[in-house]
């Protein structure tokens, strides 16, 4: 049987005092595209970075496509990609020179290096601007340059640490957009390449196979995003109506549903909001202005799991809360 | 060309020796691109051992002319092979601590990351800074007759050899230098700090004959001595220059009472290089 993409067990990290990473285990499957959530500090780039070969973990065992991270150093860096948090781009060389500078490093094949370069430029629409200093490039065209590189060889696994903060919203989709590109370019079931990505914006997560949630230093919760917001449980429809005491009244009468008034409108939580928007136009009585039907967010989800947001998370955790953050800046 | 390319993945091969070598010349590459990019930096590394040679050469020289007087040499032609050793210690030690900025810009983890050692890289590096070096160093060769120096192709050819391994030996000074300089701010002054004072003591702009005896231990044990010694030696070969002249003006190298062979000279020379070498690459696993 094929190894899997990702294996993590009982992996432990620590930088003196501090715990970054406290005993996760993991496992992730050839061709997923999965997705690493918490807020800045929480450990998911350590464990990146071990599962990158770049740093050591204290204890336990991380395994990429069946090599051992620590042993099979150069192993599992000829087989993986890496799109880093910072930049890494030579700005005064072009972008198609920045991807011949990476596959002379990693001594691919030199007959089948110019297509493969024009391949990865036009995934990602930079073919166009290939002979152009990467100095003269937006954040995004550096960001999707990178991702270019990262594809550049080939790799069995993409890693990606936060591709897209300091983007803008626009930016940010493109991104996914070409990352989903790349599972539709695979014809061929052992081509698919598996992508693991960090984030800490929650509707990027949206786009991942499965997430894992982690906070300080531990995985909370490890599903698919309908998954973990179907374990959040309802969906809240929201109603202006008429008559909103009315309106209780007969949500409790018919339904046996306890709404709550909010902001001047009717707010009730049920398991399946779609189905149950006609259900309430043919029964409530009360004329009804307008509805409105939230699905549960991966907000709620990360609400759920670690009792704070994770804005107010971000907030509590200061460059002290995190090491890494604190080294790379020191760079 | 259609935008339907075969997707045939590309493989990654096993390190070899033939990996190494290729991760080596792209890294070298790089610093050429760069060279030819930057021709600000060429020039103002131009002007300076201009300045030293046709400035301080007649300057000095015209002083010395009129005291006891240089004998049969003419001060400009003792001085080249100085000012040249000068030249190669800036361009080179700015090429090896240049590997600061790449850090600064993220450029180094992208090196570091690939599926090569970190000798490769620094290697290629090394390669690279005495390329520069040496390639700055044939317009001053280009100007050796202006200074009395004659333009022995045999003479030139030793001289760009014994450039290129001193320009070797200071870029992989300089990344032993920039293995732990984390601020691009600190990197220039840090070379200025340990530059300077290689080249003041080594005998390029001054004979290494009749030293207060200070300033002989200090000269004789810095390594850059024993790589510009080799070089005015092979251009005084070439001279016509009576015996008294050369006493003074090129004593080579003496240890108590024996004379140091030039050979040897550039034996250590090369010794000195690889050591920067390994202690560059030692540091830079450590750190990174």
């Amino acid at each position: 049987m094929e190894a899997p993409a990702v294996a993590v067990r009982g992996l432990v990290k620590r930088y003196g005092e501090v715990e970054a990473v406290r005993g996760i285990d993991l496992e992730v499957a050839r061709g997923e595209t999965f997705g690493f959530l918490g807020p800045n500090g929480a450990g998911k780039s350590t464990t990146i970075n071990i599962l990158c070969t770049l740093t050591e973990p204290t204890a336990g065992e991380a395994r990429v496509v069946g090599l051992d991270a620590v042993r099979d150093r150069a192993a599992v860096r000829r087989r993986i990609g890496l799109v880093f948090q910072d930049p890494t781009l030579d700005a005064p060389m072009s972008g198609e020179q920045n991807l011949r500078f990476h596959q002379e490093l990693y001594g691919v094949d030199r007959r089948r290096a110019p297509a493969r370069r024009e391949e990865v430029l036009r995934t990602v629409g930079l073919w166009e601007r290939r002979a152009d200093p990467v100095s003269t490039y937006s954040g995004g065209m550096r960001r999707r340059l990178e991702i270019a590189r990262g594809l550049l060889h080939s790799p069995q696994v993409l890693f990606l640490d936060e591709p897209t903060i300091g983007l803008d919203p626009q930016t940010r989709s493109s991104i996914w957009a070409y990352l989903a590109e790349l599972h539709r370019h695979a014809e061929r079931e052992e081509d698919r390449i598996t992508v693991f990505v960090t984030t800490h914006y929650m509707d990027e997560a949206e786009h991942c196979d499965r997430i894992a949630i982690m906070n300080e230093g531990r995985i909370v919760a490890l599903d698919t995003p309908d998954a973990l917001k179907a374990q959040v449980g309802a969906d809240r429809v929201v109603i202006t109506t008429e008559d909103d005491e009315a309106a209780l009244r007969s949500l409790r009468a018919e339904f046996g549903l306890e709404g709550a008034v909010r902001e001047g409108a009717v707010s009730v939580a049920v398991p399946d909001g779609a189905g149950f928007v006609p259900r309430l136009f043919g029964r409530l009585g009360v004329g009804i202005r307008s509805v409105t039907v939230t699905r549960p967010s991966l907000d709620d989800v990360f609400l759920a799991h670690t009792g704070t947001t994770i804005r107010d998370a971000e907030a509590g955790a200061g460059p002290s809360m995190h090491p890494m953050a604190a080294r790379m800046r020191g760079r | 060309m259609t935008s339907t390319l075969p997707t045939e993945a590309v493989r990654v091969p096993e390190s070899s020796l033939a990996t190494e070598a290729r991760a080596a010349a792209v890294v070298w590459e790089r610093e050429m691109i760069r060279f030819v990019k930057d021709r600000a930096r060429i020039l103002s590394s131009l002007a300076q051992p201009l300045l030293f040679l046709f400035v301080l050469g007649s300057g000095l020289g015209s002083l010395l002319s009129s005291g006891q007087g240089t004998g049969s040499v003419r001060f400009e032609t003792f001085l080249f092979p100085g000012v040249m050793a000068i030249s190669v210690l800036f361009t080179a030690a700015f090429a090896g601590i240049s590997i600061v900025w790449d850090r600064e810009f993220g450029f180094l983890r992208e090196m570091l990351v690939a599926p090569v050692s970190t000798a490769s890289i620094l290697v290629g590096k090394a390669l690279g800074g005495a390329t520069v070096a040496t390639l700055q160093c044939l317009v001053l060769l280009a100007l050796a007759g202006l200074v009395g120096v004659p333009y022995d192709p045999l003479m030139l050819l030793a001289m760009v050899g014994l450039i290129f391994l001193m320009g070797f030996m200071i870029t992989a000074l300089g990344l032993v230098l920039a293995a732990r300089v984390r601020q691009v701010q600190s990197a220039m002054p840090l070379v200025q700090l340990v530059i300077t004072p290689l080249m003041f003591l080594s005998g390029a702009l001054f004979p290494l004959s009749g030293l207060p005896t200070w300033l002989a231990v200090l000269t004789h044990i810095n390594p850059m001595t024993y790589a510009v010694e080799p070089l005015r030696s092979i251009v005084f070969d070439h001279l016509d220059v009576d015996a008294a002249t050369r006493a003074r003006f090129d004593p080579g190298i003496v240890w108590g009472s024996w004379t140091v062979p030039v050979a040897l000279q550039v034996v250590l020379t090369a010794a000195f290089s690889l050591a920067m070498l390994g202690l560059a690459v030692w540091r830079f696993r450590r750190t990174e």
